[in-house]
């Protein structure tokens, strides 16, 4: 059978199952709706955590990523894993038990205050908004190369999916929905994986593999350090980055982490404290297996493309390469005339991307318009890596398919996860706790459920007209969430002095710190300002890593301003005082 | 201060030993080995891998998803022994 006929059955399988279950879990009340109901158990909420956490970038884009850059790929693993001990040891116990049932409900409590509030939201829809675009574009990407969808409608199907798990079922559709995703994800994250590092190395565990040694006696990675120092590129295991922006984007990626209102609300979901904490470390053991997999299939990745391509006839091509360049996300310029392609260091193209003309070269292929003149004549999009490496690799028409159904599930699960938080500020947070506090149990639940599908529809159109980099873009999110809640979060479990003003100040500076060099030195603002350059950057930080010092100057912002201003009340104290021990941790509740 | 006070600051200031022990753990493996003292940590091998660089993209992960582990075991014996268990 056919790639797209597997990939067509194993979609539309996938797809009932989640079906089935959001049918099955439907939240019949607020709590079911927001944390469903408090009673998952610490293994499937560290699944559900896994699949929530595990996005389209971390499945696509990440070994593809990672592939490119050696050494400094390292920020996304560490940075993506380290946050884990961080929410594990220092906010999802204190937060459990302080029982409620979103971030800005902490944050309004702690800080005994609206403004607090309003901010928390403010910032958790920023970061969300930020996250979910690149997952609703990886949806679209995923649909459009393998079953030949336009992209634009890809995003559609995407839409409408999550809309009927998040819309019916809330949490609770959605955690156990996640659940099923997770072990999707994962079985086809690690087939392939296993497939070529046998291929590769002899060894059937890919972490293993990696270090192994190739046909001839070789280790791999040393064979991969001289393949890159002959085509001109820095040793794989060596980088470029320099050892403070790698620290920095490390740091921002990790405090991010353990700041982000989707993974943390999960925590609330659990029945006890101690549940919180276990599954903290069940969802990072969960998380670790594809992590520590990623960079093994990155070494298999980037060997396989180095010498399936590089000096070969244009002519003896595997078919992979055409279908590739059809979509757009491989080019070939033959700049010297030879008809064979040489793949070395330096970008191929002036701009970032292939602009293609119509016609064909004398070899059959794409011809375009701005290649330059460096001795580089291979463009490849980063993102295709993990969806490329089954078909590079040559394995069956089943795992190829398989790559497909688990990159859809990871988008979809941390599409739902953001969502579900959008909506939950929305409902719970500015109507429920603000505008209209008499609302009805009914009346909150059919806000919750048009705020949802609101957001998904916003949601749609980011994924349609993309902000850039899928990776890229969720990268940022890391910085803005660690800029705003991760200080206020923390600073109000363990500093008791902490008070409102202290914390209302300390996110404003760091999440308006943090737009302002993002928009500056990454996006720009389209029509006014373009982003200015590398060499402008401040103390060498680039933009993903300015998030470790929007947080610190947050720190500082917060303490300074707290001691400054009155203490906290008596009874917000006694809250601080509360939340530290574990005992009598109650259910998630409204008040 | 009650007994019950007395209990709550003695368990949390056990809590923050532990903390402090292991968020030190947690940044040598990774801001570390993995990332400050790399080069130097390259010259060793382990297998086919240089050291700093295996402690950057699998060693520091292994040893996250241990540090969790043991603070699960270390706050569930803190609980009992308090009597905050439930």
């Amino acid at each position: 059978m056919s790639v797209q006929v597997w990939t067509w059955i194993l979609v539309g399988i996938t797809f009932s199952l989640y079906f089935g279950i959001a049918i099955w879990a439907r939240a019949g009340s607020t709590k079911e709706f927001y944390v469903a109901g408090g009673g998952v158990s610490p293994l499937a909420n560290g699944m559900a955590t896994a699949a929530d956490w595990m996005s389209a970038a971390s499945f696509i884009s990440m070994a593809g990523l990672i592939s490119f850059m050696g050494y400094d790929g390292s920020v996304f693993l560490m940075g993506w894993t380290g946050g884990y001990v961080l929410l594990a040891l220092l906010l999802a116990p204190y937060l459990r038990k302080f029982g409620k049932f979103t971030v800005p409900d902490f944050i309004g409590d702690r800080y005994y205050s609206n403004t607090a509030r309003t901010v928390a939201v403010i910032c958790a829809l920023i970061v969300s908004f930020t996250y979910v675009a690149g997952q609703m574009r990886g949806v679209g990407i995923v649909f459009s190369q393998f079953l030949q969808v336009p992209i634009n409608l890809g995003v559609t199907i995407g839409m409408f999916v999550v809309l009927v798990f998040a819309f019916l079922g809330g949490m609770k559709g959605i955690t156990y929905t996640q659940v099923a995703q997770y072990c999707v994800l994962i079985f086809a994250f690690m087939v392939p994986a296993i497939f070529i590092s046998i291929q590769m190395t002899g060894n059937p565990i890919p972490q293993i593999g990696m270090g192994g040694k190739v046909e001839g006696g070789a280790f791999l990675l040393d064979k991969l350090d001289a393949l890159h120092t002959q085509l001109g590129f820095n040793e794989y295991t060596s980088g470029t980055k320099s050892t403070w922006d790698v620290f920095a984007i490390t740091l921002a990626l990790m405090v991010g982490t353990a700041g982000l209102p989707h993974v943390i609300v999960r925590f609330f979901t659990v029945p006890k404290v101690k549940d919180a904490r276990k599954s903290a470390g069940l969802a990072l053991l969960f998380i670790a297996i594809l992590y520590t997999t990623a960079p093994a299939i990155a070494v298999f990745a980037r060997t396989n493309l180095i010498e399936t391509v590089n000096n070969k006839e244009y002519s003896e091509i595997p078919e992979w390469f055409k279908n590739w360049e059809n979509t757009g996300l491989i080019a070939w310029a033959d700049k010297n005339n030879d008809g064979k392609i040489q793949y070395v260091n330096g970008s191929a193209v002036a701009g970032k991307k292939p602009i293609y003309t119509d016609a064909r070269g004398e070899h059959g292929q794409r011809s375009i318009s701005n290649a330059n003149d460096s001795n580089n004549e291979l463009y490849v999009d980063r993102d295709i890596m993990v969806l490329a490496n089954p078909e590079i690799a040559n394995l069956p028409n089943w795992v190829i398919a398989l790559v497909a159904a688990g990159g859809l599930a990871a988008a979809l699960s941390t599409a739902a996860g953001l969502l579900l938080v959008i909506s939950t500020s929305i409902s719970h947070d500015l109507i429920k706790k603000q505008i209209k506090p008499d609302i009805s149990e009914k009346g909150e639940l059919l806000a919750a459920r048009i705020a949802i599908f609101v957001a998904i529809i916003i949601a749609g159109l980011f994924g349609i007209y993309p902000p850039g980099f899928v990776a890229a873009v969720v990268a940022l999110a890391f910085g803005l969430a660690a800029a705003s809640f991760f200080p206020a979060i923390i600073l109000g479990i363990f500093d008791k002095r902490m008070n409102n003003y202290g914390a209302v100040a300390g996110m404003i500076v760091g999440i308006t710190l943090m737009l302002f060099y993002m928009i500056r030195y990454k996006t720009g603002l389209i029509g006014v300002m373009d982003p200015r350059p590398a060499s402008e950057w401040w103390f060498g930080t680039s933009p993903e890593g300015f998030g470790t010092i929007a947080m610190i100057v947050n720190v500082i912002v917060s303490v300074v301003v707290s001691r400054m201003t009155p203490a906290p009340p008596q009874h917000v104290q006694e809250i601080v005082e509360h939340i530290r021990i574990p005992s009598d941790a109650g259910e998630a509740t409204h008040h | 201060m009650t007994d019950k006070q007395k209990h709550a600051t003695a368990y949390w200031k056990e809590n923050l030993k532990y903390l402090i022990i292991l968020l030190s753990i947690w940044f040598l493996v990774s801001y570390g080995a993995g990332i400050l003292f790399k080069d130097a940590l390259n010259n060793v091998r382990l297998g086919g891998f240089k050291l700093g660089f295996w402690f950057a993209q699998q060693g520091s992960i292994y040893v996250f998803v241990i540090l969790i582990f043991v603070y699960v075991r270390l706050m569930n014996k803190l609980d009992k022994k308090y009597g905050f268990d439930e």
